[in-house]
């Protein structure tokens, strides 16, 4: 007999993607003060990708929960309610203080707890978030927990007994995995389009439920191993010129040692 | 910040998120990036007729024997003046059909002049040299930005010199306190804009054709824009212009002050004059702080008076934030999904109308909470039916996307009939549904070829009772056009609309005049006219 989905999706509240980020004048970090933050653009995929998954009937046992987690600040709150309105059943929130952060192995820990506690059979994360772009988090959780992970995924189909097929994006190609649950899998740009979010489902977003705990909950602590010490920007692009006319072009050609 | 302008930066974090593989994301947006110039690519392909001559068009239209024919003389005076081969394209002694035919023709292939010469001036003494001689020699001339005109006052009807500004690019100055801005006519709108946002201030207009309007056209031609609703009109947001003057002398109007109560304010009479009695070369213009925060919303709404009760809603409950407030109707929408079959419809369902708000502001939590009570408190009410609101920057960027593009969507099979109209608020759609019934009893809408009308749209800028009635075509058609003129503009007359809101007179609106201004109003204008350009050289057979 088949058992029935209970999906856990970590998200990630980033700087939005259309947003140049700037270094603080420190250099310790990224400016995050008065920037626009969205949920991480590949942890939309993965809420997109569990909500077709109940919604088409993929899964033979059908979908009985998909929890959203994040850990992050308070303002994190409205990436889960963004994950809700798009169809997640419910969130937690591992609340941290403004500017802390937390290391990949911490997350992956605190997912393996959380996927434990909620009795998660598949956790399907963004590939990596865009702030940090560590892209850690899935394997290790897999590793964690001792599940098959399929990373990378661009196609993910379910088969007889407990089966799950992916798709990977590979360099020069694509890989095809097929694990049984429970599994770890994370997502790619190809895997689908995220929806809106519509007014109905983001009002009845509100009524969802959201669980605010604590690392402490899950037994552990934030204890970073890796200390930043200098955040500087990329040198800047040595900008082309625009020349006038054939004659200007050659000159310039010559100018440069070209001709 | 506005990232809806920043195709290229949107693209960039994406492609570094994914490493070296292209992905359906960015596939996507790039897509979006081609289809914003898709009808041209198009109609370059496929079999599209060739534009008729403007002449052909409208053979009332006769030479004025007043001007001179173009010479050898001429164009060796004009190469002497502007010093170099590619401020120039001769078509006298080349054939250069090809390389002039875009300064020749409208982008809606509608307009198609007989011009041999195109001047790129380099600079205001430049351009008041050929101004001069051209006043003596009695050679016309059609000032030129972008060339995105609608009613084909930027391309020649004749043999008339074209002066394209596109060369004239600076952006002079900035001041950051006062927020005022000089910089050149040719200027294209969108390098302006990026410009002013790396400085934290915006340009008090936007509009579709931004990536290739220049802003001397813009105020030639008083654009209005997107966000009119917020930041007034270019009469209130120009301080001052640099207008070179058909006979060669040149006005040093740039002011950059907000307060200038001293004598009569001439350089008003430029802007929406479409270079009937000079050109602009210089533009000075109060810019306002960008807003940080940018929240948008599309819904869907049941009927034209629910639109009315959500705009009314809008206006009461975000009042300050408000920045835009975008009517489009079903057809539109359905339109652009066919042009654009791979884009994500923001709304399952088919709605009549949809609407399109967006908020700026300096405070992102706080305008999004009060946009989405805003929304709440509508959707409860049952004055809208369903809606989305952009989650980050690309979703804001798309949802607009399915506004901006309706014009070059509407292209897509062959041309458009542009109506902008005016019209008490209403009354605004009424003329949509009144066109599309006279259409359909004609017989002349249709899916195939056989029919020359393929839908009949209103779209527009509801903030301002500002409506694009248009007319997607395959082709252009008397038949359509016996039911559309006067017709139109007697109906608009009738309801005290004005039948150019924002699009101007060009040569398309010139004899309708008279159904928006009274003869004395007209006889003002045509004073000033005569006044400024004796010799009628400035941008002839068009305007008043």
């Amino acid at each position: 007999m088949a058992s029935k989905l209970r999906i856990l999706v970590p998200v990630k509240r980033v700087i939005d993607y259309a947003v140049k980020p700037r270094v603080n004048k420190a250099m310790t970090a990224v400016e995050t003060a008065g920037v626009k933050h969205s949920m991480n653009p590949f942890d939309e995929l993965s809420v997109e990708e569990s909500v077709r998954i109940r919604e088409k009937k993929r899964f033979p046992g059908g979908v009985e929960d998909i929890c959203a987690i994040s850990a992050g600040p308070p303002k994190a709150a409205d990436v889960l309610r963004t994950a809700m309105a798009m169809g997640a059943d419910r969130a937690i929130h591992v609340e941290l203080k403004d500017g802390e952060d937390m290391e990949p192995l911490t997350v992956a820990k605190m997912l393996k707890a959380a996927a434990e506690r909620e009795k998660s059979n598949l956790v399907i994360l963004g590939k990596q978030s865009i702030d940090d772009d560590a892209a850690q988090t899935g394997q290790m959780l897999a590793g964690l927990l001792g599940w098959p992970q399929a990373t990378q995924a661009s196609k993910v189909e379910f088969g007889e007994n407990d089966s799950i097929t992916v798709t990977k994006e590979v360099d020069g190609g694509v890989e095809t995995v097929k694990a049984k649950l429970p599994m770890v899998v994370t997502t790619d740009l190809r895997l689908n389009e995220p929806r809106y979010a519509s007014l109905p489902n983001i009002m009845k977003a509100k009524k969802k439920k959201l669980d605010k705990v604590g690392l402490g909950d899950f037994g552990l602590t934030n204890e970073p191993r890796l200390k930043v010490l200098k955040v500087t920007e990329p040198a800047p692009r040595q900008g082309g010129g625009k020349v006038e006319d054939v004659d200007g072009l050659l000159a310039k050609l010559k100018e440069l040692g070209a001709l | 910040m506005i990232p809806r302008t920043r195709v290229a930066q949107v693209l960039r974090p994406l492609a570094r998120a994914t490493a070296s593989t292209p992905t359906a994301a960015s596939s996507r947006m790039a897509m979006r990036c081609i289809a914003t110039s898709a009808p041209r690519l198009l109609s370059a392909s496929s079999p599209r007729r060739a534009t008729k001559l403007t002449t052909e068009m409208y053979p009332g239209i006769k030479r004025d024997e007043r001007f001179k024919q173009l010479s050898s003389d001429d164009v060796t005076y004009f190469k002497e003046l502007l010093g170099s081969d590619s401020a120039l394209i001769d078509g006298l002694h080349q054939d250069a059909a090809a390389d002039i035919e875009p300064f020749n023709e409208d982008w809606l292939h509608k307009y198609k002049g007989q011009c041999r010469l195109v001047l790129k001036p380099g600079s205001t003494e430049d351009v008041s040299a050929i101004l001069k001689y051209c006043n003596e020699q009695k050679l016309a001339v059609v000032p030129q930005g972008g060339n995105t005109g609608l009613v084909g006052g930027s391309v020649p009807v004749f043999d008339e010199i074209v002066i394209n500004m596109a060369r004239m690019n600076k952006i002079h100055s900035f001041d950051e306190v006062s927020g005022s801005l000089v910089a050149d006519a040719g200027c294209i709108l969108e390098t302006t804009d990026q410009y002013l946002a790396e400085r934290g201030a915006i340009f008090p207009l936007d509009l579709g054709a931004k990536g290739s309007c220049h802003i001397g056209g813009n105020m030639a031609t008083n654009a209005g824009g997107l966000r009119l609703l917020r930041y007034g009109s270019l009469h209130g947001s120009v301080l001052g212009l640099e207008v070179v003057l058909p006979d060669g002398t040149i006005m040093n109007d740039l002011c950059t002050l907000r307060k200038n109560n001293t004598g009569y304010d001439l350089k008003q009479l430029h802007i929406g004059a479409e270079g009937t009695i000079g050109i602009i070369t210089k533009v000075s213009i109060q810019c306002p702080r960008r807003s940080s925060a940018i929240n948008v919303a599309f819904f869907g709404l049941e009927s034209f008076e629910k639109v009315q009760q959500a705009f009314r809603e809008a206006k009461g409950q975000l009042s300050e934030i408000l920045s835009a407030f975008e009517l489009m109707d079903g057809k539109s929408q359905s339109m652009v999904h066919k042009v654009r079959p791979d884009s994500k419809k923001p709304l399952e369902d088919e709605h009549p109308f949809y609407c399109l708000i967006e908020t700026s502001g300096s405070n992102g939590e706080h305008d999004y909470a009060k946009l989405e009570s805003f929304l709440e408190d509508v959707m409860t009410k049952e004055i809208i039916t369903d809606g989305v609101v952009a989650q980050d920057a690309t979703q804001l960027k798309s949802l607009w996307s399915w506004r901006e593009g309706i014009p070059e969507c509407l292209g897509h099979w062959g041309g458009t009939y542009k109506y902008d109209v005016s019209i008490p608020i209403q009354d605004m759609y009424a003329i949509v549904d009144d066109i599309s019934a006279k259409m359909e009893e004609a017989g002349l809408v249709g899916e195939t070829d056989e029919y020359p009308v393929v839908g009949v749209v209103g779209y527009g800028h509801m903030g301002d009772s500002n409506l694009h009635l248009n007319i997607a075509v395959r082709r252009y058609d008397v038949e359509v056009e016996k039911i559309l003129e006067p017709y139109v503009y007697e109906w608009i007359a009738d309801k005290k609309g004005s039948i150019s809101a924002e699009h101007g007179l060009g040569i398309a609106k010139k004899n309708y005049i008279g159904y928006s201004r009274d003869e004395t109003t007209i006889g003002l204008m045509k004073q000033i006219k005569n006044l400024y350009d004796p010799n009628g050289i400035m941008n002839p057979y068009k305007y008043v």
